[in-house]
């Protein structure tokens, strides 16, 4: 079974990391290869087309969708301003006028002969992409964006809200079971990112908010509190456009739920450091976890992509579900045919050694490796 | 593509969304059985991003099950040499989310409506139907172009000679949003155009949209506005989908180089095999596949074929959403222990994020089957609304028709005429008794007065229905021996009373001479055996009770045949038209409770 693996999260001190900036449509690139960037190094920027407004000449002026053209008081390609008149009708020798207004500040895009209809684009909106991650500039998608690499700690979360932020990672708990709560949060952790242990609430979240904090990483947190926090009931798990004031970026799961030893350790080894912060998640058609990013001087010992290995006797394994949810444990062994578990179904398993648990049988599908 | 003379063994794999199955087909003697199948983690998403990946994990697990090679690294071997290889190796997909359009018409309920159609029937999920009297204002449809990002747009409209001012202006709305394609940013996207023929609106069409889209055109859908033509829009649809979606997910231009066929959207397949079905058998038939991040609903009723997708109704993936739509307590209905709230939504959020992750306990598997019920009832009640009064492909209706369609909006979908229901996906499939299947579908589908039920056993008619188009009898002769599994039937009178007011009475001869006998109360849910085999049939009486109608008028019995199936005859006291479960939660227990012993549906109480 050297071929069967489950995916599981990355939680690595020192890892090559690649990240692609690009812009949603093409613009100009405002760095070079080997440039060295740091996280908010604008690095690209294009105009988006502005929003678009319609209107019927036609019915307006009271012509002929064919005649529309004619009636301009501003050719096609012109900027407008807001009220300013862009097309008229004259009847009666002059004496009876009707005028059609700009809705909005703009550039007469078309008008069409056969609908009658003018479209107006109102002016671009600009769009910068930063660096994110404080790296080097690898390589260059002409018009489109860069890529940055950087040696870094890398560890991925499993489901997050809010969008990408930077700051100093700060330890609020004193170890992976202790909740962030209230007391443990100052007016000393604006615009840091605090590490809590097993569990935030969501009034917790909300007095993090209210003093600047960017960024939160915890074990677990209640769904109930994210439908308070969003305001809405999360039916699809695409997320990263909140705007929250904050990034959360849960390592476990929903619930309180301890954070994973290694996870915890490697982020209290990393306590003082900048850190890139992204709670974008999306659990569909191209899969993306949210992440934190920890950009390190290089080393030559450890600066492979790393990867997630088969599944074989002696790998480190997570329970992602049931009884043991959250611990940590080895496989001991693979057997290929199907067995019964407790719901009476039928699955491949695994035998594993738990942490404090011993010798259980686990279903392959609730698991998940972890790089060793 | 040319097979060898005889085919001797056929591997076809299913790339779902969630899990990628595999299922190895043999020839035995004169027939194709099939005989191993094996199953992995899709593989679309990262760290992997191919889906060749999850592909031969599956395959791996039907090599090692079935003790034969059928890859050579990362190859399937074809055609099969001696004991290795497979002949023919096929595929379908709905993993990366399926394929995701937005379709437009002039008039909601006339082009709008037809063009949804041929979309789904093309297998692809609808995300926004745009239309001029849609009730948005023209800036409005334009964001929502520039929003959605979908695989593929349809544009529809017009009758052949009819207007082409309204077209313009669609085409008009289109080009100003310039929308960008979901994968891949430097491609253009693709356009289907299937309205008005005339050249002068083909024109206009081209002329705004050509240089901006990967543009189609092709005949009309609604030439007239009786007629409907759908066929050459789903093929186009088809043709794009293959090559310029599929061909931009990761590792499917890999993937396509393998296959014998081209891949199939897996609601495409399914909905073959449904319609395959209700043709030999002269039958109405409504199918479900449940999946992880869809469901899919077809139905045949009146000879007329409908498919509907529910994008975000599935087990995994979307499990939350169904969470979302169907609401907490909709939910909890259906669970017969009493359930913590902020348990339970974490539960459901925990397997949103970990989708492959299944429930291997027995309250688990309680909960999962609660949702599953929600997830089948929303499909089915979208499926009842778009499965309206049109006749299908090049098929007439009359004006009349029309109006009686949007004044009415009515469903084809008749419970009371249903003769067979069929579930299949991961969590009817793999039941671990069977009867929990045939219970969830009840549920879900309130089927009325005498229904048959079924399963895929292992969850494969996505196989046999892209086999089906290369091997017609090795589609049916595995289709009838080792994937449809006959349940038995439903017995459902309608109408309402008093729990524990006499309902109705039910005799069944048997094959052997024996004559069962029952009597089913109101509020009681009742299992009568039958044989197992499908292909027996018996003849059985219902006298329901007066104020109780088995389609013939209340209180008026039947005399129907039945065939035989594995779970037996559910009778069903439970009322229709409204069924309503208790209100309180201690009775409802009681009474969940009572009907899971009736039926023998857990191995314990709980």
């Amino acid at each position: 079974m050297a071929h069967a693996y489950t995916p599981g999260l990355r939680v690595t001190p020192q890892t090559l990391v690649r990240r692609e900036r690009r812009l949603p449509l093409k613009g100009d690139v405002l760095v070079a290869v080997g440039d060295r960037v740091s996280a908010t190094t604008v690095v690209a920027r294009t105009l988006l087309p502005g929003n678009v407004q319609t209107m019927n000449l036609a019915s307006a002026l009271g012509v002929e969708p064919s005649d529309v053209a004619g009636k301009l008081t501003s050719p096609i390609g012109s900027i407008v301003a807001a009220g300013q008149v862009i097309a008229a009708t004259k009847a009666l020798f002059g004496l009876m006028k009707s005028e059609v207004k700009s809705p909005a500040a703009g550039t007469i895009e078309s008008v069409s002969d056969v609908t009658g209809q003018l479209i107006l684009r109102e002016p671009p909106i600009p769009v910068e992409i930063d660096a994110f991650l404080e790296g080097t500039v690898v390589e260059v998608i002409a018009g489109e964006g860069v890529v940055i690499e950087s040696p870094a700690a890398f560890i991925q979360g499993i489901f997050g809200i809010g969008g990408e932020t930077h700051g100093t990672l700060v330890v609020a708990v004193s170890g992976p079971d202790d909740e962030l709560t209230v007391d443990r949060l100052s007016p000393a952790l604006e615009g840091q990112i605090v590490v809590g242990g097993s569990y935030v609430n969501h009034a917790v979240l909300k007095e993090a908010i209210r003093l600047g904090v960017r960024g939160v990483v915890v074990g677990g947190f209640d769904d109930r509190d994210l439908r308070d926090l969003l305001g809405y009931d999360l039916g699809v798990a695409i997320t990263g456009h909140e705007t929250l004031g904050i990034t959360l970026v849960l390592t476990e799961g929903f619930g309180r739920i301890r954070m994973a030893e290694r996870t915890f350790r490697l982020l209290k080894s990393l306590e003082g450091s900048q850190a890139a912060v992204s709670g974008a998640t999306q659990i569909r058609a191209g899969v993306m976890r949210p992440e934190i990013l920890v950009p390190r001087a290089s080393s030559a010992s450890d600066a492979t992509g790393g990867g997630v290995t088969g599944m074989d006797i002696g790998s480190l394994l997570r329970c992602i579900r049931g009884d043991h949810f959250g611990r940590i444990g080895r496989i001991t062994a693979l057997p290929a045919q199907l067995q019964e578990l407790g719901s009476e179904s039928h699955a491949r398993v695994l035998e594993a050694e738990i942490e404090g648990v011993g010798r259980v049988i686990l279903p392959r599908a609730n698991i998940e490796l972890i790089e060793a | 593509m040319s097979h060898p003379p005889e085919i001797r063994s056929i591997l076809a794999t299913d790339c779902g969304s969630t899990t990628t199955k595999a299922i190895l087909i043999e020839k035995q003697g004169d027939t194709y059985r099939l005989v191993t199948r094996g199953e992995a983690p899709t593989t679309v998403e990262a760290p992997f991003e191919d889906v060749t990946r999850g592909v031969l994990n599956a395959v791996k697990e039907v090599e090692e099950l079935r003790g034969r090679k059928m890859l050579d690294g990362d190859r399937i071997l074809t055609p099969q040499k001696g004991d290795e290889g497979v002949d023919i190796y096929l595929s379908t997909s709905s993993a990366g989310g399926g394929l995701q359009m937005m379709v437009s018409g002039l008039v909601m309920s006339m082009t709008g409506e037809s063009a949804q159609r041929a979309a789904l029937g093309a297998g692809a999920i609808v995300m926004d139907v745009i239309a001029i009297n849609d009730g948005r204002r023209p800036h409005e449809k334009i964001k929502r172009l520039r929003q959605l990002r979908p695989d593929m747009l349809l544009l529809s409209g017009g009758t052949d000679g009819g207007a082409v001012k309204s077209v313009a202006e669609m085409a008009e709305l289109i080009a100003a949003a310039n929308p960008k394609a979901r994968l891949g940013a430097g491609y253009e996207l693709p356009v289907v155009y299937a309205g008005n023929s005339d050249p002068a609106a083909r024109e206009i069409v081209r002329q705004r949209l050509g240089d901006k889209t990967a543009l189609l055109i092709v005949e009309n859908l609604r030439p007239k506005p009786e007629t409907e033509n759908l066929k050459p829009a789903r093929d186009a649809i088809h043709e794009l989908f293959m090559e310029h979606v599929m061909a931009h997910a990761p590792g499917y231009k890999k993937l396509m180089t393998w296959t014998a066929q081209p891949i199939m959207p897996t609601p495409g397949a399914v909905g073959l095999i449904i319609e395959k079905i209700a043709k030999r058998e002269g039958i109405t038939v409504t199918g479900v596949d449940i999946g992880g991040a869809t469901t899919d609903v077809f139905s045949v009723f009146q000879g007329v074929f409908n498919r509907t997708v529910s994008a975000n109704l599935g087990m995994s993936y979307s499990v939350s959403n169904v969470m979302a739509e169907a609401g907490l307590p909709n939910i909890l209905r259906w669970v017969s222990f009493p359930v913590d709230e902020v348990q339970l939504r974490n539960r459901i959020k925990n397997k949103m994020i970990r989708p492959t992750t299944i429930p291997d306990t027995l309250e688990e598997l309680v909960i999962e089957q609660a949702i599953a019920r929600e997830a089948l009832r929303l499909a089915f009640q979208q499926h009842k609304a778009l499965a309206v009064g049109l006749k299908g492909v090049q098929q007439e209706r009359t004006i009349s028709d029309v109006f009686e369609q949007d004044e009415s909006g009515a469903t084809l979908v008749n419970l009371a005429d249903l003769n067979l229901l069929v579930g299949s996906g991961g969590v009817l499939s793999h039941a671990p008794r069977r009867v929990q299947a045939a219970f969830m579908m009840i549920d879900a589908f309130l089927p009325e007065f005498v229904t048959e039920l079924a399963v895929d056993s292992i969850f494969m008619m996505p196989q046999l229905g892209v086999l089906a188009t290369v091997h017609e009898q090795a589609a049916t002769q595995v289709f009838d021996r080792d994937c449809l599994i006959r349940l038995g039937s439903v017995i459902a009178p309608v109408g309402n009373a008093k729990d524990g007011a006499p309902c109705m009475n039910v005799r069944v001869k048997h094959p052997d001479g024996r004559v069962g006998e029952a009597e089913c109360r109101a509020g009681d849910m009742k299992l009568m055996d039958l044989p197992a085999d499908g292909d027996a049939r018996l003849e059985m009486t219902v006298e329901p009770d007066r104020g109780w109608d088995m389609g013939e008028g209340k209180g008026k019995p039947i005399t129907v045949t039945v065939r035989g199936g594995i779970v037996g005859l559910v009778l069903d006291g439970r009322g229709r038209r409204p069924f309503e479960l208790p209100k309180d939660d201690a009775k409802r227990i009681e009474k969940l409770r009572g009907w899971n012993r009736a039926l023998d549906v857990y191995p314990r109480e709980l």
